[in-house]
């Protein structure tokens, strides 16, 4: 199977929807001449041309809503945030239009837009430029938002997010499009609300998320390694809808669980999965239900520290050993 | 569309050393502004050397090319005039007078920079010298610049608010809102758009809608607006001094578009910085229209200073630079414990309200 690059398998997913649909267009700020800030739409603007893909201003708010209400009438935009951090500029557009239209129209109108972007801190850029606002979009019934994790992943829900009718925030990371997976040649669509069990294990579950899959992998190697322990890496891949029949399935065999998480703990995606957990797995669990997140602070600038804030394998190993 | 091309840099209208601003400027003074102008460059250069070296990562935006709008506007600052500014923020933030050691310190996250290593590149701030950062998200800064103009009208200062944005910024919707609060509620602020003709890799005609410049859009808000040739450190300081003497005077907005050109990419990790623009266009700007040169010449046809007196102004100015680079290598990284310090001032400080319920959360 040929390895590609998280970022070309966005780019393939976008170059395939837009041959298949002529209602998918491209729009955010350089995505067109500039080949996207992240180079995420590399080449699309050349082979697609001005109608399919558009440079839009430094206007979030205006070009985010304007592709709401395009996706009203049937088109289906796919908006690049340069980073989702800049989504908090065209909040009213994502929350109160693409969020609420549907259900305060008795459900006469759709919104079939996708919003992309990276949301993620790791990359030496400060707080203002680090967010990862998943859990405020999965706040908002109305919206689904999914996180990928691999370049397969990203390929795969990208086309589900493209094809659904309801608006779906798609969350990258800048330090996975330079990572390469497998992908292969043949068409593919993962369906939203699916998770993915990305390594086996018996002893303890590992539940996480975008990259926060990666640190738990890595952790159940240093656990496999070091203790002779096998852990679960559940990945939820989308947040809302949320497969709760796959985390109750693995909690049922492990009995014990570590939730890894980018987002900071107070009602981040976590808190939500733990909170689920008790209710409906109460009897299955041997300890405490446990939680990696960032460090409850802005995100640092500092790189030596910035390190840290993030989960670390380390810090989940940690919290591991502590209920086995 | 402004873009500046040699006839119309030859021509010559209005001599701006005449405005009475500048003809009040000692010998001394003109050899304060630059060596400002010089310590942006000479800091940035090292900066630079650090990124390509590896040693600070991020985003590094640098404002060479630029130096005059920062310098020129600043150096008309009273106690009570003020600052703000986006994410290529080093020339306003040196021009205020902070330190080298500080800015350099931040740009490495070391606990001795000017934000203890939690802001870096993109984030110096020092209300002290009435400076107010340092903005990463694109506009953001325009509603607090207006938000700074309003205290000081509440608070009876005669003083302004030079808000410093770019060409691409002003397709922010809050920089609309603000002009529109400006205008009604009659505020001190001084918008001052640096246009360098490109937002990142896009030109101004391929962002902004205009009949002739971006600062013509103030007419709507019924605000008085003017341009000016950024390389000319004259004519910035005459047309900035207009609107300080606006906003002091008949507190009223002013919006200031000056013409400038930014010589590297957009940011340091800007892959097409010279894809977007000809290697020529940025030649040209080098040779023709680089303020620091021009005012290097003026001053030596002025008599103010020798070529020699430049030159060793300019080795101590790269003195300064260095040692604040080495500065910056020996400083410590913050601890960890400080993460969590400067999120809550009641926390901070001890007190009932930060003991009271729980601040932080674990995991
Ligand atoms: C709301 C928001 N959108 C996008 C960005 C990414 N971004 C940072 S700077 C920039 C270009 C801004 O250009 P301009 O206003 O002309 O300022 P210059 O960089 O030329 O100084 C962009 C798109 C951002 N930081 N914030
Ligand atoms: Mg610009």
């Amino acid at each position: 199977m040929p390895q590609i690059t998280y970022r070309k398998a966005i780019n393939d997913a976008l170059a395939e929807e837009i041959i298949r649909d002529e209602n998918v267009v491209i729009i955010g700020e350089e995505v067109a001449r500039y080949n996207g800030a992240y180079k995420v739409t590399e080449g699309l603007w050349e082979r697609f041309g001005d109608k399919r893909v558009v440079d839009a201003p430094i206007s979030e708010a205006g070009f985010i809503g304007m592709g709401v209400g395009a996706s009203m009438l049937g088109i289906r935009p796919v908006m690049e945030l340069m980073f989702w951090s800049f989504a908090y500029v065209a909040w009213d557009q994502i929350i109160n239009n693409a969020g609420q239209v549907r259900y305060m129209s008795g459900g006469l109108i759709n919104c079939p837009i996708v919003i992309r972007g990276p949301a993620n801190g790791g990359t030496n850029v400060g707080a203002t430029h680090s967010h990862t606002p998943e859990n405020f979009i999965a706040n908002t019934p109305g919206l689904k938002v999914v996180c990928p994790a691999t370049a397969y992943d990203a390929k795969g829900l990208m086309k589900a997010a493209i094809r659904d009718n309801d608006p779906v925030c798609v969350m990258e990371n800048t330090l996975l499009y330079g990572e390469t997976w497998e992908v292969p040649d043949e068409e593919y669509v993962i369906p939203l609300g699916v998770a993915d069990i990305k390594r086996e294990g018996t002893d303890i579950s590992f539940i996480a998320h975008g990259r926060a899959v990666i640190t738990a992998l890595k952790a159940a190697e240093i656990l496999a390694a070091e203790h002779g322990i096998q852990a679960e890496v559940l990945d939820l891949r989308s947040i809302r809808p949320l497969d709760e029949e796959a985390i109750l399935k693995t909690v049922a065999k492990t009995h014990r669980v570590v939730l890894v998480d980018e987002n900071k703990p107070f009602c981040g995606v976590s808190a939500q999965i733990a909170a689920m957990i008790q209710e409906q797995a109460f009897d299955d669990l041997d300890a405490p239900v446990q939680r990696v997140c960032s460090l409850d602070a802005p995100a640092i600038y500092s790189p030596a520290l910035e390190k840290i804030q993030l989960p670390t394998p380390d810090r989940v190993v940690y919290k591991a050993l502590q209920i086995l | 569309m402004i873009s500046v091309t040699e006839e119309e840099v030859a021509i010559d209208p209005v001599d701006y050393a005449q405005a009475k601003i500048n003809k009040s400027l000692s010998s001394k003074d003109k050899i304060g502004l630059l060596r400002e102008m010089l310590r942006i460059r000479r800091f940035e250069q090292v900066s630079l050397k650090f990124y390509n070296q590896g040693v600070m990562g991020g985003f590094l935006h640098l404002y060479i090319g630029q130096e005059a709008v920062a310098v020129g506007t600043i150096s008309l600052m009273g106690d009570n005039d003020h600052v703000i500014t986006a994410y290529r923020d080093h020339g306003h933030a040196l021009a205020v007078g902070m330190g080298m050691n500080e800015c350099m310190a931040e740009l490495l996250g070391k606990a001795t920079g000017c934000s203890r290593g939690k802001g870096g590149s993109m984030h110096y701030f020092a209300p002290d010298k009435n400076y107010w950062g340092g903005h990463g998200i694109v506009g953001g800064q325009t509603p607090l610049g207006l938000g700074l103009a309003y205290a000081l009208k509440y608070k009876g200062l005669k003083g302004c608010c030079f808000c410093y944005m770019g060409d691409g910024a002003v397709n922010q919707g809050a920089y609309h809102e603000s002009l529109n609060i400006a205008a009604l509620w009659k505020l001190p602020v001084v918008y001052v758009i640096e246009n360098n003709k490109y937002s990142m890799g896009t030109t101004i005609d391929r962002s902004s809608a205009m009949r002739n410049c971006l600062a013509e859009r103030a007419d709507g808000y019924g605000i008085v607006w003017d341009i000016a040739n950024g390389e000319d450190l004259y004519e910035v300081r005459a047309k900035a001094h207009n609107a300080l003497e606006r906003a002091h005077k008949h507190s009223l907005p002013t919006v200031l578009e000056i013409d400038t050109y930014r010589y590297y990419g957009h940011s340091v990790a800007d892959a097409n910085a010279k894809k977007y623009r000809s290697p020529d266009e940025i030649e040209r700007y080098k040779a023709h229209h680089d303020p620091l040169r021009l005012w290097q010449k003026r001053l030596v046809d002025e008599g103010v200073m020798t070529v020699e007196e430049i030159e060793k102004l300019d080795e101590s100015i790269k003195d300064e630079a260095n040692a604040a680079a080495q500065f910056a290598l020996d400083s410590e990284f913050p601890a960890p414990e400080t993460i969590f310090e400067d999120v809550y001032w009641e926390v901070d400080n001890n007190t009932e309200a930060g003991s009271t319920g729980r601040h932080f959360f674990g995991d």
